[in-house]
């Protein structure tokens, strides 16, 4: 069972630029987490770390028993899987499905293995009508479903989506949300990125808040949502239900739309 | 009313495929508004940007029937000097960086020196533009070597500088934090504030609910709802189209229904606070 963690962890460009100082993260084998934080808080090159596409300038990273250190990044990225923010970073072949090949496809499994894995991944975000399509015919949104597809079909332990929200329709939020809980049951770790503060307060168990090169606060959505200074540190805004429960005085933990509702249900006397 | 563009009867299809992607579209722009243009990716949001611009057909080609009028003149009249009066931020900011400079501050000036404006004015105007976008400390790195959220405020920055009456601005926050979205918001209102036109292609509808002061809502290629932002965003039964409603709406509508006796379906936090409070005091 794969825990990553990064211990005291630093991270500087071959420009000199420090990217992350001094960081502590653990996160247990089959947890949920998301990161979030401002643009350039150094939230994707802490994530690039945990699958060795970068390695700590300081201190030390852990996937498992492994040393980040001492393995390649193609050992490691069997174990995490990383899907990153611009997928026409990851974009190499011409078809949707030749792309979601092939990671398995590299792993030389029985083809009946390396088949499933692909119609699971497939099905899972939605791109089996899509499977001929050459990806760059198809619009951003969606070609952020191939290379999340891409990276399932790899079958890691741990899954790593940076940025997924991003510019996604009420459709793709409730794909994405569906893809999490599913990971998340058959017992993955997954590690999310996002902007989208009511995605994360819908989606999971446990936040990690970056601010300028620093882990500044962990804990429950409910937690984070409701810790002012930490909002203000790392410049992040509550959902919108609690800003309006916060307005009209109910204070401490609604962090949902059904946990607003019941909220103002129970101030104004409504029928539950 | 004081009419800058307007859609009459316009139909639009791209070079080989077999449907529209515009579907008998009428749109009146007034001079002065914010239009948030919302609905399911794929519905046709970014092409109707290209009609607005004329980008559909000059640029796509295809097929383009009935009459896109800038000041009440089709825009194929106007030629090149189209790009002086209608400004486009592309959805993909990569398109916008032209290629040919080496840093931000060139890239933001390289509109004005096409359009020939004299060098001390550029100097003023990219200045003045890279601080209210907040891309200073960018001014002299490489365009191409930003993040796609330092990218995207550049290319909103190229497109300000060059002051065009109407702005077209497609989906410019998709990659901005919670902060830098609310910062291109502000701009967008100090953008109204000037009389500029806003048409603002967008996803994030609470914000949408409180910037905008109409909305235009799109699916399978027509516009199925078009008004005043307070009035469209109300209906909630518009997520069963693929359109996100504020969550001051979903809120409002729900406790309506559990008994509140709210005066309107709030679609703004502050709307949503006040209608409620009204509703509580009323309700004792
Ligand atoms: N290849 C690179 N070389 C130098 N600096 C970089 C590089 N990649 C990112 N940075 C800088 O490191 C900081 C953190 O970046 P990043 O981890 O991408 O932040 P986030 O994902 O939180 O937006 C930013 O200031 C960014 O400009
Ligand atoms: N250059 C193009 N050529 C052919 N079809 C296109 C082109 N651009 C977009 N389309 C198609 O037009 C439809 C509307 O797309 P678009 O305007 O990009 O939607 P939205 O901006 O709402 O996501 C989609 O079916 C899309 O595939
Ligand atoms: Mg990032
Ligand atoms: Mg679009």
């Amino acid at each position: 069972m794969a825990d990553i963690i990064l211990n005291h962890v630093t991270f500087t460009y071959p420009n000199g630029y420090t990217a992350v100082e001094n960081i502590n993260i653990e996160i247990k084998s089959g947890e949920n987490v998301a990161i979030v934080g401002q643009n350039g808080a150094g939230k994707t090159t802490t994530v690039k770390m945990m699958n060795n596409l970068e390695k700590p300038t300081m201190g030390d990273v852990y996937v498992g028993d492994k040393n980040t250190k001492d393995f390649t990044t193609a050992q490691i990225s069997r174990i995490v899987g990383y899907v990153f923010q611009n997928p026409d970073d990851q974009i190499f072949h011409s078809t949707v499905e030749q792309e979601v090949r092939f990671g398995p496809k590299s792993m030389k499994l029985p083809k009946e293995k390396e088949d499933a894995l692909v119609e699971k991944a497939l099905e899972m975000t939605g791109m089996v009508k899509y499977r001929e399509e050459n990806p760059l015919n198809l619009p951003l949104s969606m070609r952020k479903f191939i290379t999340i597809a891409a990276i399932i079909a790899m079958d890691t332990e741990v899954l790593i989506f940076d940025e997924p929200t991003a510019g996604q329709d009420i459709y793709g939020n409730e794909m994405l949300a569906k893809i999490l809980k599913d990971l998340h049951e058959e017992g993955k770790t997954v590690i999310t990125i996002s902007h989208d503060m009511e995605f994360v307060a819908n989606n999971f168990e446990r936040v990690i808040v970056m601010a300028t090169k620093h882990v500044v606060k962990e804990g429950t959505p409910r937690d984070i949502f409701w810790d002012f200074e930490s909002l203000e540190i790392a410049k992040l805004k509550q959902p919108y239900v609690s800003r309006i429960c916060h307005s009209l005085g109910i204070e401490g933990n609604v962090i949902t739309m059904e946990e607003a509702v019941e909220a103002l249900s129970k101030k104004y006397g409504l029928k539950s | 009313m004081d009419v800058i563009m307007e859609c009459k009867n316009v139909n639009y299809q791209y070079p080989l495929t077999d449907t529209k992607q515009i579907e008998n579209l009428n749109l009146t722009i007034e001079r002065g508004k914010v239009y948030g243009v919302v609905g399911e990716n794929g519905s046709g949001k970014t092409t109707l940007c290209a009609v607005l611009r004329g980008f559909a057909p000059s640029f796509y080609k295809g097929e383009l029937t009935g009459e896109v009028l800038y000041d009440g003149k089709p825009l194929a009249e106007y030629g090149d000097e189209i790009a002086t009066k209608i400004g486009f931020v592309f959805q993909n900011p990569f398109t916008q960086i032209s290629g040919v400079k080496d840093t931000v501050f060139e890239e933001i000036a390289y509109g004005l020196e096409n359009f020939g404006v004299p060098v001390e004015e550029i100097e003023q105007r990219v200045i003045n533009v890279m601080k209210m976008t907040n891309v200073e400390s960018l001014a002299l790195k490489n365009p191409f070597l930003i993040s796609g959220g330092q990218m995207q405020r550049v290319a909103l920055a190229s497109v300000i500088v060059l002051e065009p009456d109407v702005m077209i601005i497609d989906e410019p926050t998709s990659q901005l934090d919670p902060d830098g979205t609310e910062s291109v918001f502000e701009i967008i209102k100090a953008m109204k504030e000037k009389k500029k036109t806003i048409i603002l292609v967008e996803h994030k509808i609470d914000l949408i609910a409180e910037y905008a002061d109409e909305v235009i809502v799109m699916k399978d290629a027509k516009v199925i709802a078009c008004g005043p932002t307070k009035e469209i965003l109300a209906k909630t039964e518009l997520m069963q189209q693929g359109v996100n409603v504020p969550q001051a709406a979903i809120l409002g509508q729900k406790l309506k229904e559990k008994g509140l006796d709210i005066e309107y379906i709030p679609v703004t936090e502050q709307d949503a606070v006040k209608v409620f409070e009204n509703a509580g005091k009323a309700g004792k």
